[in-house]
């Protein structure tokens, strides 16, 4: 009788229960759709910026090998050293008080909410107005707050990387540590806040879509500041001032390098619509790989009439230099105008080359002449290419001086420009200087003959050849 | 008829070339060589094992000269390759007992130069 009581109250409970779930099903089935279209395209969204930002991670390795390929074997376990430890140094100070510096809500010059650890609240994925957190500046994209950070830390490491090939063949291992760990927690992330982060360089509508100005120009010019503070290589220099070339010891491991470098960008400018936005990825895609091909072919063209041979490792700088000056601008212009944004850099980087080395700055990769010289003409490119229906509307930059927008856009950029150089120009140099009044930054004279391999790392890179005849 | 073999710093291989040219000395054969003399080796370390090196990578200069060239190339050398520190090298001299230009098939003193 008892069992049969319970039964029976147990049915009861579970009809009425099963009514009421059955009205609640009616309107949950309509929310359910609506949230899981929601989370479905915050799933994709997120899926394609982390891809994308796994692409520009394999940049690292692009690096490692065009420096290494450009540099003397008796340096190449160095810089593969430098290479791969930024990545790591990047990681944790950008974790630790990069991404706060740079995104935290704050003032022009700086964010200062939720610096330390991503420590600030955050709603992420929730966008626009529905947003609630500290880090507002990223409150367009839709995707969860590690993703956006993520994505921007492998921006940082390759403003990191870039320092390293300029320095190549004379700094001290150690030196590099400190420089790269100050670069990425504290001088990137400044003037990056300036751009991206909702600083006043954003507030005054200076536009740059995935970097030219807050990664290539920043990388550029604490490069440009190390090489000149340390001082060219030995036998760089003849007495009366000419400079002599110190080739690399390897141009297929450069072409690797380059290669896949190339590839990575396709992960660097797409991914920096930081949505799976159709239209937009494949058309970026497109200006991306255009620029490249044409700053490879002017290039050629340009070493081949003004040196009188293609060299290789100009070919390859100017793939580079293209996708460098393409970058700023890569979503607002046209296929057509990415053409002539990565033709111009390709011409740029053969003609400063030899410019870096007669004023002095012994740069063994050609950093300054791809990543400054070209981040800056990127960056301006901006103010004279931008193309309706890519600019000029909502959270787009204006049409630039070619497309009837004026000089006022170009203006602004240039403004960008030299702001964002002298802030970097001053900082690291100031950084450099002080830390080679301290524990000194360039190796001994014996130590930079002998190679960086042996001196600084006790091991050379290819121990069962013998490669060291100088010329 | 001489032949002179110098081992030298590999850095110096530059100026030693330099002064050669100035004397005009332009024949020669360079070679990669490993060896070793008073200057003593360095320690190179692979995943915590230490081993010494000590053959020392340097470049060996082999110039076939006529009698009268002789000082002036030991001098070219010794200008260029000098640095005052033990390391920097040795010049041997020795006779030729004949020397064939393979093209022309001349001999003696005529060949060399």
């Amino acid at each position: 009788m008892k069992v049969l009581k319970i039964l029976t109250v147990f049915i009861i409970v579970m009809m009425c229960a099963g009514f009421s779930f059955a009205q609640d099903t009616e309107l949950a089935t309509v929310q359910t759709a609506s949230d899981s279209l929601a989370l479905n395209n915050v799933a994709l969204d997120t899926l394609w910026v982390l891809f994308a930002a796994f692409l520009v991670f394999f940049m690292n390795l692009g690096f490692a090998m065009v420096e290494a390929g450009l540099q003397q074997a008796k340096n190449s376990v160095n810089i593969s050293a430098k290479n791969f430890i930024v990545f790591a140094i990047s990681s944790i100070a950008f974790w630790f008080i990069g991404w706060g510096l740079m995104f935290g809500d704050g003032n022009g010059f700086m964010g200062y909410k939720g610096m330390f650890m991503m420590s600030g609240p955050d709603n992420s994925p929730a966008i626009g107005n529905s947003y609630h957190g500290v880090y507002s500046a990223l409150n367009w994209t839709g995707v969860p707050l590690y993703a956006k950070f993520f994505f921007e830390l492998v921006f940082c490491a390759t403003a990191a990387t870039i320092v390293s090939g300029a320095v190549g063949g004379r700094i001290k291992f150690i030196a590099f540590i400190i420089f790269s760990f100050i670069l990425t927690s504290i001088i990137y992330p400044i003037a990056g806040h300036w751009i991206w982060g909702g600083g006043w360089l954003a507030q005054r509508g200076f536009w740059d879509f995935a970097g030219s100005t807050v990664v290539h120009s920043i990388g550029g010019w604490a490069a440009l500041t190390g090489a000149f503070v340390l001082g060219p290589r030995i036998g760089k220099y003849n007495p009366d001032g000419s400079a002599n070339s110190i080739p690399g010891h390897s141009l297929p491991l450069a072409t690797l390098g380059v290669f896949v470098l190339w590839f990575g960008w396709f992960g660097f400018n797409p991914g920096s619509t930081m949505a799976a936005n159709a239209f937009d990825i494949g058309r970026i895609a497109v200006t991306t790989n255009l620029a490249a091909a044409a700053g490879t072919m002017t290039a050629t063209i340009t070493a081949w009439i003004a040196m009188g041979k293609p060299d290789l490792s100009m070919i390859l700088n100017g793939a580079l230099a293209g996708l460098v000056a393409v970058t700023a601008s890569c979503a607002w212009v046209t296929p057509g105008a990415s053409i002539i944004i990565g033709g111009i850099a390709g011409i740029l980087v053969v003609l400063f080359v030899p410019a870096f080395d007669r004023w002095g700055i012994d740069d063994p990769v050609g950093a300054c002449s791809v990543h400054l010289v070209n981040g800056v003409w990127g960056t301006l490119a901006v103010g004279l290419f931008a193309a309706a229906p890519y600019a000029g509307g909502n959270n787009q930059p204006p049409p630039g001086l070619f497309y009837g927008g004026g000089i006022s856009s170009f203006a602004n950029q240039l403004v960008g420009v030299v702001a964002v150089g002298s802030f970097v120009f001053i900082t690291s140099w100031v950084i450099w200087v002080i830390i080679n009044a301290t524990m000194g930054i360039r190796v001994s004279r014996d130590e930079e003959l002998i190679g960086l391999d042996i001196s600084e790392h006790g091991i050379e890179g290819y121990p069962d050849f013998e490669s060291f005849t100088l010329k | 008829m001489k032949l002179i073999i110098a081992i030298i710093r590999p850095e110096k291989l530059v100026d030693v070339k330099k002064e050669l040219n100035e004397a005009s000395i332009n024949l020669m054969t360079v070679i990669n060589s490993i060896g070793s003399g008073r200057q003593m080796g360095y320690p190179e370390t692979y995943r915590g094992v230490k081993h010494e090196i000590r053959l020392l990578k340097k470049i060996e200069l082999q110039i076939a000269v006529n009698d009268d060239y002789v000082e002036p190339t030991i001098k070219a050398i010794t200008r260029g390759a000098k640095t005052g520190n033990i390391g920097d090298g040795k010049i041997f001299v020795v006779p030729i007992e004949e020397c064939i230009r393979i093209r022309t098939g001349e001999r003696g003193s005529r060949a060399i130069g």
